[in-house]
């Protein structure tokens, strides 16, 4: 692992022998003669536009001023890397449109630009100064001190010389005594100085480069979108089987006792075989549209709950399956709806695949989470990616925040787990129980 | 087809068309249709008002389109006991069928899948038991509970889950016999099997088949 920042650096073996130190140094060094820089340009460009004020063209000079924060930030967010390889991603927005207005319009409306000037006056007036107090303490003077044997032959004749204005040294011992404390001062030094640069970097990321402003917010957004869409399909489940059945379904059973009444009529003969065939298509029809509309949205999920229901689809399974349940009543919609859809998913791919003479489910409660777990004693090697449909319902259970897990060795046994929490939060869903 | 008695019947259908076939069904083989309306609300008021001998209701129904109609009926029963019901589901449901059966003692209860009024006679036989005191459950949900396993039944014999499938179905020991081609003796000796092996007490037959019936909706 190389360090890519100073902090991993400072906690990494070998530090004083990596650049890092010279890094930290050339981060605050070149901030000071940019420091000066900006001062002098924000000075300048104060004056000028006051003074300029007079004759109104000054105006438009100090609007511009506060603009000048884009240029000094996007230096300052080129300057970090020498500490932080970490990108510091530009928070301004691309304009809508072309043009200079627009331009301009969305920069004096953005946050960013307001938070970079304001960076801008503390650089100028605070954050230099402070590099180069902290490079003069933690550098300059220990070098000074490392430095006193060679002042001493040179600037003092070997007799004399002044050490950071404060001691006055006369002999050679003494001078080599404080060259070796300037060495040592020397080492704390450059650690001190690399943590003032991280401290330096990290209010700078602070301030003009937050870590995207608006992350959690989108985040929020998706995750509401997509609870919304899971909610609109279900509700759409639901229209879909009502028109069904108070549409096809009860025509058809209608239909049905027609042609059972007309049987009753009918002399025997071709006619009566006709309608016997009639009414055994009509049945046909009826029981394909009770089970498709019971593959659409089960009625005893919603009047029984998800037991019922689980024990409901345990009861169509080709395969036995044991149901064991311990749940503490009925569960919010959206969980209870997703979980028995899994469910069902799972059987159908054990009657189709699995081999399995039997199968279990297992649902129970607990820590604010609904477990389930599917399992058979079939041939296994089941892969959740070959389009078994558990994609579709894995992504189901992670909108509620729940996760979904298949272990399935070749050789059986298949397990199935599932979890979901059932304190969802409130904000998410519109439907608080 | 037997026609033997009329029965006065409260018809709760939320959809029209059906409720008009079923009543014109009923009228013509000479059943009395005292009410027939649709909602659970009207329902109610009209068991009480007529006080029939026999309650045909939907599960699902007006207001709120779930189990009203299933409701209502258990809810009458609670209140008055030995009212014969005969619920139509348009699914075959354990949940529905054993709450049925659960209220009151399980006797004078009937459970059927809609689509069964097609078949016109075996439907109309249904009504009948059910009003005579019997329990009819479905063959699609005994059919679905014979696929369980490890439950009471599991020490059933094949043959005698075919008998008690047929006792779901309200029939009488005889017609169990021609169904399944046997003696009435045979069949009466599956059924005390069937009684020993389910635990249930020698009591008075027709309650003890009920509770064979319950045993096997509940497993």
């Amino acid at each position: 692992m190389r360090p890519t920042n100073v902090w991993q650096a400072l906690a990494a073996r070998g530090f004083l022998r990596s650049g890092w130190p010279w890094r930290s140094a050339g981060y605050l060094l070149t901030g000071i003669p940019l420091g000066i820089a900006v001062l002098v340009g924000l000075l300048a460009a104060l004056v000028t536009g006051g003074v300029l004020s007079l004759v109104l063209i000054g105006l438009p000079l100090l609007a511009l001023t506060a603009l000048g924060g884009l240029p000094v930030a996007l230096v300052e967010r080129r300057r970090l890397r020498l500490v932080d390889d970490a990108p510091a991603a530009d928070p301004h927005r691309a304009p809508a449109e072309p043009g200079l207005r627009a331009w301009a319009r969305l920069r004096f409306t953005e946050q960013a630009t307001w938070r970079e000037l304001g960076y801008t006056v503390l650089f100028a007036l605070v954050l230099w100064p402070l590099d180069a107090l902290l490079v003069a303490v933690l550098l300059g003077a220990p070098l000074t001190m490392a430095a006193a044997p060679a002042l001493m032959a040179t600037v003092g004749h070997g007799e004399e010389v002044k050490i950071l204005k404060t001691w006055t040294l006369t002999s050679y011992p003494a001078a080599w005594a404080i060259a070796v404390l300037g060495l040592v001062l020397f080492g704390v030094g450059v650690y001190a100085l690399t943590v003032a640069a991280g401290a330096r970097a990290a209010l700078t990321r602070l301030l003009i480069a937050p870590v995207d402003p608006g992350l959690g917010e989108r985040v929020t957004q998706l995750a509401r979108s997509r609870v919304r869409l899971v909610d609109a399909f279900e509700a759409e489940r639901r229209r879909i089987e009502r028109d069904l059945h108070d549409g096809a379904q009860q025509r058809l059973v209608a239909l049905s006792m027609a042609l059972g009444l007309a049987r009753l009529d009918a002399p025997p003969g071709p006619l009566a075989d006709q309608l016997t065939k009639a009414h055994e298509q009509a049945q046909a029809a009826l029981d394909e549209i009770r089970e498709l509309i019971h593959g659409i949205h089960p009625q005893v999920l919603a009047d029984y709950g998800l037991e019922a229901a689980v024990a409901d689809a345990a009861d169509r399974s080709p395969v036995p399956v044991d149901v064991t349940a311990d749940l503490p009543g009925r569960l919010p919609q959206p969980v209870e709806s997703a979980a028995y859809f899994v469910v069902c998913e799972a059987l159908a791919n054990i009657a189709k695949h699995s081999g399995a003479e039997r199968a279990e489910v297992r649902m129970g409660h607990r820590d604010g989470q609904l477990t389930m777990e599917i399992s058979d004693d079939g041939t296994g090697g089941a892969d959740a990616r070959d389009g078994t449909g558990l994609t579709g319902l894995g992504d189901r259970v992670s909108v509620l925040d729940g996760r979904l897990s298949l272990s399935s060795p070749v050789g059986g046994p298949t397990v199935l787990a599932v979890e979901i929490p059932v304190e969802i939060p409130c904000e998410w869903t519109e439907r608080c129980a | 087809m037997r026609v033997d008695r009329t029965l006065r019947v409260v018809l709760a259908e939320d959809s029209v068309l059906l409720r008009e076939g079923l009543v014109g069904l009923l009228e013509r083989f000479g059943h009395e249709v005292v009410a027939a309306v649709g909602d659970a609300d009207a329902l109610t008021t009209a068991v009480r008002a007529h006080t029939p001998d026999i309650l045909l209701t939907d599960v699902r129904m007006p207001p709120g389109f779930q189990d009203e109609g299933l409701r209502a009926a258990v809810e009458l029963r609670a209140q008055r006991p030995g009212l014969p019901v005969l619920v139509l589901s348009q699914y075959v449901q354990r949940a529905y069928a054993a709450e049925l059966l659960d209220s009151g003692d399980g006797s004078g209860v009937g459970y059927l899948l809609k689509d069964r009024v097609g078949q016109v006679e075996e439907f109309l036989d249904a009504l009948r038991d059910v009003a005579d005191g019997g329990t009819v459950v479905d063959p699609e949900v005994v059919r679905q509970l014979l696929r369980r396993r490890r439950d009471p039944l599991a020490a059933l014999t094949p043959r005698e889950r075919e008998v008690l499938a047929l006792i779901a179905q309200g029939k009488s020991n005889g017609a169990i016999a021609r169904e399944l081609v046997v003696s009435d003796a045979a069949v009466g000796k599956h059924i005390s099997s069937i009684f020993a092996k389910l635990d249930l007490p020698p009591a008075d037959e027709t309650h003890r088949r009920v509770l064979a019936v319950l045993a096997f909706l509940r497993s």
